[in-house]
């Protein structure tokens, strides 16, 4: 390779903030907290922290799933109905038999999720209907599916067993299980994205399907998969929910599929494809999860609160847009 | 002798520094239909552009009755009258004629509703005096291409057009709908309408065009009467080119064969292609742009699978339904369209020219970025691609370094077959030498190489044989030193039933 020199370009922001997104995010994040801190010293304590950690690892595992369907350029719309549904099932299971073995309910609400994917799946990849109306298909149906599967009833506390209870928020190692699972799950998914062939094609299809399919990768197969390991990762997501608020409802997760786009949205993945990282949608649902937990504490209106998140996603979109249209200038000169 | 109507005068045209047009004059009279006529890239359709308003010129003047004037967008040149008729025809489809025809400019009653009564009473009189038979209630979508052309040509005629500017109208017309289409333009041309007419098939322009002019590498040659023309002069204008010894394409020895295609067809785009590439060989596809040789590598690659035909690859049968099945055999596709089909522009070097290989660099799944690293910076360093370093994005490279990291990508799968679709468009002269010394050596080491070029003196240059498309057909095949760039121009420009020469 020679070493030239590529044209001075110039690096203005924009520039900078495409190179670094999570940087960006970041800054934003610890601006964010010493500005709270000053108004509401309670915020910088342990338990704070620690609270927010409980409440985003939910969050963080879907909306890690949620990452890879967007790489691809599609939506999942229905990550909270199979929640809502897996949730019901495995309550239902626990209800009926509480000698059930507490750990092997994590790989049956993944196997349960990964089947509802795998409908979302068959529907888009094989069955050509766009992501976004398939999902909105199934987001009610598998809905529809929980009401004619619990009869309307909820499941509660005192129908759970207690070491059920304790798997999401037991501290074996220091930190709640919750977490741990979800530092694990987001380590997984690095992996799976940065280092394995199938993670490598995942970006390939989500940017140029094109140039993927000629370079002999099959796209249908992606396609597929990406669907399905959403729906794993709502189903895990759905054990450690009733585990955590030791409840079904028919309501469960209910809407939670927009937070989960949001958390990726704002954590730099691009709805237009190929783009997105697993730190950048850590620090999305982060950020997500502090303006959640600090505005009860500035003693702000929730009103506030979704306003709020409504525009860090105005934001995020708008900011994406610009260096794609950037990108795209530069590509055609 | 009328005056002329429009007038450009000496216009120039750069992008991004290069000259597309150089100092193009051209006349246009009332009442004459005036063709325009030059290979790929001769720059026809950036002089329609220019008149129509898409491109403003760099230099050089239009005039319009006599009087100057600038076009600085689409809608001026149509509001002075100038109409367009592309090959991509643009009207609404869920639009019904009438609807299409009046589109934007559609009546209304002073409430301001739609007024519908005056909407089909006027279509209704335009397309009769046209001699048009089209239902005004059809909806665009269900019309056929001909007809399309009709409604098109009908929209132009209610803005007062007085200069039609027609593209290849004919490329996909039957033989009926053209005459249809002539006895139109000489309808028009008898109104004193002036009519440029884009077209590659000469036979047409003999029956159709008054004049000629003809464009070469974006510079203007000669404007003749068409009647005073002969077929092989029109030709030499078109090509006139003396091919220097740019491209040094070295004797090797042909070996066996590597690819052989019988009867390819994939309906309705090619049919019956039939030929043979031999180790060592570079195989020529000469032809005009949509001539279906794209088609035809895309099809030999499994992208989109012929309907019939046998493909047979080192002497065996393969029946290729996906580009992983024809990548597994030994060939290779490098595209025409780099950002498109080529390249994936946000990821960076390395990712790109691993992507068909990932499998190779990887072991249950898991990738070897070592191996990767190494092997992608091996192929890149071979292909002299010019990057600040391998993990730059793709898309900051210049034209000429991405067509080198797709060369390097596919080179990196150790093809023993390799199409390459038009591998220099578009990039600088230096990248263009140092890749025909490229597919020198490669076919020095037997690779069997097949190259589609619209550019004959690369064809010439390059190639030991030459295969000629035309609408989806070979029609001819030369050795060597058969060819002349006349006889490929002729077989790729001539119809079909005018002479099938295999």
């Amino acid at each position: 390779m020679s070493a030239q020199h590529p044209p001075a370009r110039r690096n203005n922001l924009l520039t900078l903030v495409a190179r670094y997104r999570e940087a960006g995010i970041a800054i934003f994040i610890l601006i964010l907290a010493v500005l709270v801190t000053l108004r509401a010293p309670a915020f910088l304590t342990l338990n704070n922290f620690r609270d927010i950690l409980l409440n985003i690892s939910i969050l963080s595992i879907v909306a890690l799933a949620q990452t890879m369907v967007i790489i691809t350029k599609g939506i999942d719309l229905s990550v909270g109905s199979i929640i809502g549904l897996v949730a019901m099932m495995v309550a239902f299971v626990f209800k009926a038999s509480p000698e059930f073995p507490v750990v092997l309910s994590l790989p049956l609400g993944m196997l349960l999720g990964a089947t509802l994917g795998a409908f979302n799946g068959l529907i888009i990849s094989y069955g050509r209907v766009p992501p976004i109306i398939a999902t909105l298909g199934t987001l009610s149906i598998y809905r529809g599916l929980v009401f004619f599967y619990s009869q309307g009833t909820w499941i509660n506390s005192f129908e759970l067993p207690a070491a059920f209870k304790q798997l999401s928020k037991g501290t074996p190692l220091g930190l709640p299980n919750m977490v741990i699972i979800a530092i694990l799950f987001a380590l997984a998914v690095y992996y799976f994205l940065n280092h394995t062939r199938t993670g490598r094609n995942i970006y390939a299809v989500g940017s140029n399907a094109e140039a993927a399919q000629m370079a002999g990768i099959p796209r249908q197969r992606i396609i597929f998969l990406v669907y399905v390991l959403t729906g794993l990762a709502a189903g895990l997501a759905a054990v450690l929910w009733v585990s955590r608020f030791e409840s079904a409802q028919t309501n469960t997760a209910l809407g939670f599929e927009l937070q989960t786009v949001a958390a990726s949205v704002v954590g730099g993945v691009s709805i237009s494809g190929g783009v997105g990282t697993v730190p950048g949608v850590l620090l999305g649902a982060l950020l997500l999860g502090m303006i959640d937990n600090s505005l009860p504490l500035l003693r702000i209106s929730p009103f506030w609160q979704l306003a709020l998140q409504g525009l860090l996603i105005l934001t995020a979109v708008v900011v994406d847009n610009l260096i794609l249209r950037r990108s795209q200038r530069r590509g055609r000169r | 002798m009328s005056e002329p109507i429009l007038e450009l005068k000496e216009i120039t045209k750069r992008f991004s520094g290069v000259e597309v047009l150089h100092q193009v004059s051209f006349s246009l009279r009332p009442g004459e239909v005036h063709a325009l006529l030059g290979e790929n890239g001769a720059g026809k359709s950036t002089l329609v552009k220019v008149m129509t308003g898409v491109h403003q010129p760099d230099g050089g003047e239009i005039h319009l009755n006599g009087q100057r004037v600038e076009f600085n967008a689409p809608h001026a040149s149509l509001q002075a009258g100038i109409a367009a008729i592309y090959q991509e025809l643009s009207l609404f489809p869920d639009l019904n004629v009438a609807e299409n025809i009046f589109v934007g400019r559609q009546p209304t009653t002073t409430g301001g509703r739609l007024d519908w009564r005056t909407l089909y009473r006027e279509a209704e009189q335009l397309l009769s005096s046209l001699g048009m038979h089209l239902d005004l209630k059809q909806k665009a979508r269900n019309l056929s291409i001909a007809q399309q052309q009709m409604v098109e040509i009908a929209r132009a005629l209610s803005i007062n057009a007085r200069i039609l500017i027609m593209d290849e109208p004919t490329s996909s017309l039957t033989l009926t709908e053209v005459a249809e289409l002539f006895r139109l333009v000489r309808r028009l041309r008898e109104d004193g309408a002036a009519i440029v007419f884009i077209s590659h098939r000469l036979e047409e322009l003999y029956e159709i065009a008054d004049r000629v002019t003809v464009l070469r590498d974006g510079t203007y040659v000669e404007t003749r009467e068409m009647a005073q023309i002969s077929r092989d002069e029109l030709i030499r204008l078109m090509v006139g080119r003396t091919i220097s010894n740019l491209f040094p394409k070295q004797e090797t020895t042909i070996g066996d064969v590597a690819l052989k295609v019988e009867n390819l067809t994939l309906d309705g785009v090619f049919e019956n292609v039939s030929f043979e590439l031999r180790q060592g060989e570079i195989l020529g596809m000469a032809g005009l742009v949509g001539a279906g040789r794209t088609d035809v590598a895309r099809a030999i690659f499994g992208v989109e699978p012929p309907t019939s035909g046998r493909i047979e690859v080192e002497g065996k049968a393969a029946s290729i339904t996906s580009p992983q099945q024809a990548i597994d055999l030994g060939l290779a596709l490098v595209p025409e369209d780099r950002q498109l089909h080529g390249l994936i522009p946000p990821m960076n070097l390395v990712a790109n020219i691993s992507l068909p290989m990932l499998a190779s660099y990887s072991r249950r799944g898991w990738l070897r970025a070592k191996q990767e690293r190494d092997a992608a910076f091996q192929a890149a360093q071979q292909m002299e691609v010019r990057a600040n370093n391998i993990w730059q994005r793709a898309r900051e490279l210049s034209g000429g370094n991405q067509q080198k990291v797709v060369l390097a990508k596919w080179l990196s799968t150790k093809p023993r077959i390799l199409i390459l679709d038009e591998p220099t468009r578009g990039i600088d002269v230096g990248t263009k030498a140092a890749i025909h010394a490229l597919m020198s050596e490669l076919a020095g080491q037997g690779l069997a190489i097949l190259m589609i070029s619209s550019e004959l003196p690369e064809v010439m240059g390059m190639s030991d044989r030459i295969l000629v498309m035309r609408e989806g057909r070979v029609t001819a095949q030369f050795t060597r030193g058969e060819a002349t760039q006349e006889k490929i121009m002729s077989a790729a420009t001539q119809t079909i039933a005018a002479g099938e020469t295999r």
